[in-house]
């Protein structure tokens, strides 16, 4: 047989790392700025485009697209390449996937404070970005299965079929989830409403967590710590089991993001079921990863790549020992919409994804470079800075969501809420946002300190930018089985055939459960009293996407005693129908909105907006004053309504032809209210003075529109006195 | 979803697909032959690349 020589491509593997680190400190950063806002609410105030609600997103899509995104192509095309022994399929593939990636995530950058959002969680960016992701993941997916049919190792790592099962899997959740209408460039509804869009959403939000930020880390897990400590996994079969089992499985758990809400108790059910289930294969894969170390635990002591791995993996075992555990109804009616899943979700990312990446790049930086890793004392500095970030990090988080929880549903003993007030609860955290805050400073302590040593290193050694290699040409099967070879041996050596059982196997999951949803007309019962929005109110309800008010406020009272008695009648399905997308929140920092309507005069959502700390002392909500100075932009206002119609809602021909008089009619009705006020009306007066001609009627501001959305939510159905 | 035309074959059907499918996996994973798992936990380790290891 012809021994080949060849060259692996490593210049695409640093790109991706140096890309890892960039990013990483960028979403870490973001992060920590939001975190500040937490206890210096207002230390942005006036400058939109670095509010909360549009930084949050931010920080989510950075950390996970970005940095993890990053770290997961630099461990796949450096691992994939000498396991399929083999240069990736196409070079300017790997450049068109790299760069094609950075610009996108640049995009982001840009999009997301300037308030372009479709408010869907980790899926916010527009649908222009939408297809530019579409595009730039199937040129990764060429590249990996174009490598993989052109390899020289006959059979399959059981890490390469994980990279796989990602590629295939967000593939079908970024489309199916991202499918919208365009309003115009950077601005769509999503063909989904209420329910079902919630129920999409959360099949991919969950499913992102587990091919996104799971599967592919685990590939680079069973590739990297067999490296590291230099031995084989603990056990090949059961990572088989851990492979064919997690994907199974994961698929069908996102409905646990939505127990007790409007969802059909039925797919409530199923997402909790599977979501147990899949504590067997994640642990089976932690226990596996863990074990890979026997006889190799010595060299964890001095060793900083395994340190890091060591504690990653065991955030993998914490976070998929929690996840479970949050999916049982009793555990989720305490932490949902709480702080306990902010610490839940870090735990995942900063151990399990971080110090999986971080431990990576130690361990290959000083390889492609030849040399050895500038200072080790550096290394573990920033092991210990960044362990102990990470718990001071999720352990106030945790206390805080037993208080906000415990708080909430407190009853006094003559049947009222001891906590009436929501601002009683968030007084009592700061201290804990302090501590978090904190915590993750040290985390990007840690970060800093991995930039220095690896700028050190790099300058230290020289790049092997094509590393020589040589390998036996393989010979081609033409037909059938090997002799003595059984039918798994068969399906580890045909690329095709297992992406194809692959791509069955998740769809199964996800088929079943969003199909009957979408269909069934029965799974969402109608309420003949709930009307579409008005078009002031969609305008206004758009406002209220593009500020991320999502980020803060759920929109989604469940049928707790606790909740009815704060906010109002329960929510049901039904009063969702036209929402284009849902905005049912995933978090409470501040109270649920979804009865807010006529529960405060025009008044007071106008001063609320302008300085909530004047209508709610102690308010941690910042200010929105540009919604006061700024004009609505009304100008695509008949398109919405149009497309709306395309989906559905029973927009008649005479209300779009009457969109102008209609909003105006609404608009001067509020602004009307409003300037009864004496101190509104003067101020008015005072900049109409100034102004002149320039000068903007209050009726034709953005704050009209959010005031006439948020007095219309909830009300539908509301008993009228 | 009792209002769902032939709703009870659901839940054969998924213990079908699971049953099936987990003892697909058993089958595999225990007749899998002990030479080809050692060979194939030990594709990491492939030496036809220059590994040494780091520090």
């Amino acid at each position: 047989m012809e021994v080949q020589q060849f060259y692996y491509d490593n210049k695409i593997v640093k790109k991706f790392i140096y890309a890892t680190i960039l990013w990483g400190l960028v979403g870490m950063s973001v992060g920590l700025m939001i975190a500040f806002m937490f206890v210096f609410p207002n230390y942005t105030s006036g400058i939109s485009w670095l509010s909360f609600g549009r930084l949050r997103p931010l920080h989510t899509n950075a950390v996970i697209f970005a940095f993890v995104g990053n770290a997961m192509f630099a461990g796949i095309y450096y691992s994939s390449q000498r396991l399929l022994k083999a240069r990736m399929f196409k070079d300017w593939i790997s450049d068109f996937h790299f760069w094609g990636w950075q610009l996108i995530i640049v995009a982001a950058a840009i999009s997301l404070p300037l308030g372009y959002t479709t408010s869907k969680e980790y899926a916010e960016l527009e649908w222009p970005i939408d297809v530019a992701i579409a595009l730039v993941w199937v040129a990764f997916g060429v590249n990996l299965i174009g490598t993989i049919i052109k390899r020289r190792e006959r059979h399959l790592y059981v890490a390469i079929w994980f990279y796989i099962a990602t590629f295939v899997t967000i593939a079908v959740l970024h489309i199916f989830n991202s499918l919208a209408l365009p309003v115009s460039f950077m601005k769509s509804y999503s063909v989904y409403a209420g329910v079902q869009d919630a129920l999409v959403q959360w099949w991919y939000g969950h499913n992102a967590v587990a091919f996104f930020l799971t599967t592919p880390f685990l590939g680079l897990m069973y590739y990297f710590v067999p490296k590291a400590a230099n031995r084989p996994v603990y056990s090949y079969r059961l990572s088989i089991i851990h492979f064919w089992s997690l994907i199974f499985l994961y698929i069908w758990a996102g409905p646990h993001h939505l127990l007790y809400t409007a969802l059909p108790e039925w797919a409530q059910n199923l997402g909790v079921a599977f979501s147990i289930m899949l504590l067997m294969p994640s642990w089976g894969g932690m226990i596996n990863g863990l074990l890979t170390l026997r006889g190799a635990w010595d060299k964890v002591r001095t060793d900083p790549v395994l340190k890091f791995m060591v504690v990653a993996i065991t955030g993998y075992g914490m976070a998929t020992f929690e996840g479970p555990l949050l999916s049982i109804k009793y555990f989720n009616a305490i932490a949902h919409f709480t702080d306990w899943i902010v610490a839940h979700v870090h735990v995942g990312a900063l151990a399990w994804n971080g110090f999986l990446a971080f431990g990576m790049i130690y361990y290959l930086i000083p390889k492609m470079f030849k040399t050895k890793l500038y200072s080790l004392k550096l290394a573990n500095a920033h092991f210990w800075i960044g362990t102990l970030g990470i718990i001071l990090y999720a352990l106030p988080m945790y206390v805080a969501g037993f208080m906000q929880a415990t708080m909430w549903k407190q009853f006094n003993p003559l049947g009222g809420l001891v906590y009436g007030n929501f601002l009683d609860t968030v007084t009592q955290i700061i201290p804990m946002y302090w501590m978090r805050a904190i915590g993750g400073s040290m985390y990007i302590i840690g970060a800093f300190i991995m930039l220095y040593n690896i700028v050190k290193t790099v300058k230290s050694g020289s790049a092997v930018e094509d590393e020589l290699a040589e390998a036996p040409e393989l010979k081609k099967i033409i037909k059938g089985r090997l002799v003595g070879e059984n039918w798994h041996r068969v399906l580890e050596r045909k690329p095709v055939k297992l992406t194809i059982l692959a791509t069955i196997t998740i769809l199964i999951g996800g088929a079943l459960q969003i199909l009957p949803t979408i269909f069934v007309k029965s799974n969402i019962p109608t309420i003949s009293s709930v009307k579409p929005y008005t078009p002031l109110e969609l305008e206004g309800r758009d406002l209220y996407i593009r500020e991320g008010c999502v980020g803060c406020h759920s929109q989604m009272i469940r049928p707790f005693r606790s909740e009815v008695e704060r906010y109002g009648e329960y929510s049901k399905a039904g009063e969702f129908v036209y929402d284009h997308p849902f905005l049912w929140g995933s978090k409470r920092t501040g109270p649920d909105l979804h009865r807010i309507g006529s529960k405060y005069n025009n008044a007071w959502h106008f001063n609320h907006m302008f300085d909530p700390s004047s209508t709610s002392p102690g308010s941690i909500m910042p200010r929105y004053q540009w919604l006061v100075h700024d004009k609505l932009d009304i100008s695509d206002t008949k398109d919405k309504l149009e497309v709306m119609v395309t989906l559905g809602v029973p927009y008649s021909n005479e209300e779009i032809e009457n969109v102008y008089n209609s909003m105006e009619q609404q608009a001067t009705e509020i602004a009307n209210d409003l300037m009864k006020v004496e101190a509104i009306s003067t101020s008015f007066e005072e900049e109409k003075a100034e102004k002149g001609a320039d000068f903007v009627p209050l009726k034709n501001r953005e704050i009209i529109a959010v005031i006439a959305y948020l007095q219309r939510l909830g009300t539908d159905i509301k008993v009228k006195n | 979803m009792t209002g769902i035309d032939g709703i009870e074959i659901y839940p054969i059907i998924s213990l079908l697909i699971f049953f099936i499918f987990f003892s697909l996996l058993f089958v595999w994973v225990f007749t899998a032959k002990k030479q080809h798992i050692e060979d194939m936990s030990n594709l990491p380790f492939d030496t036809t690349n220059n590994d040494k290891p780091i520090l």
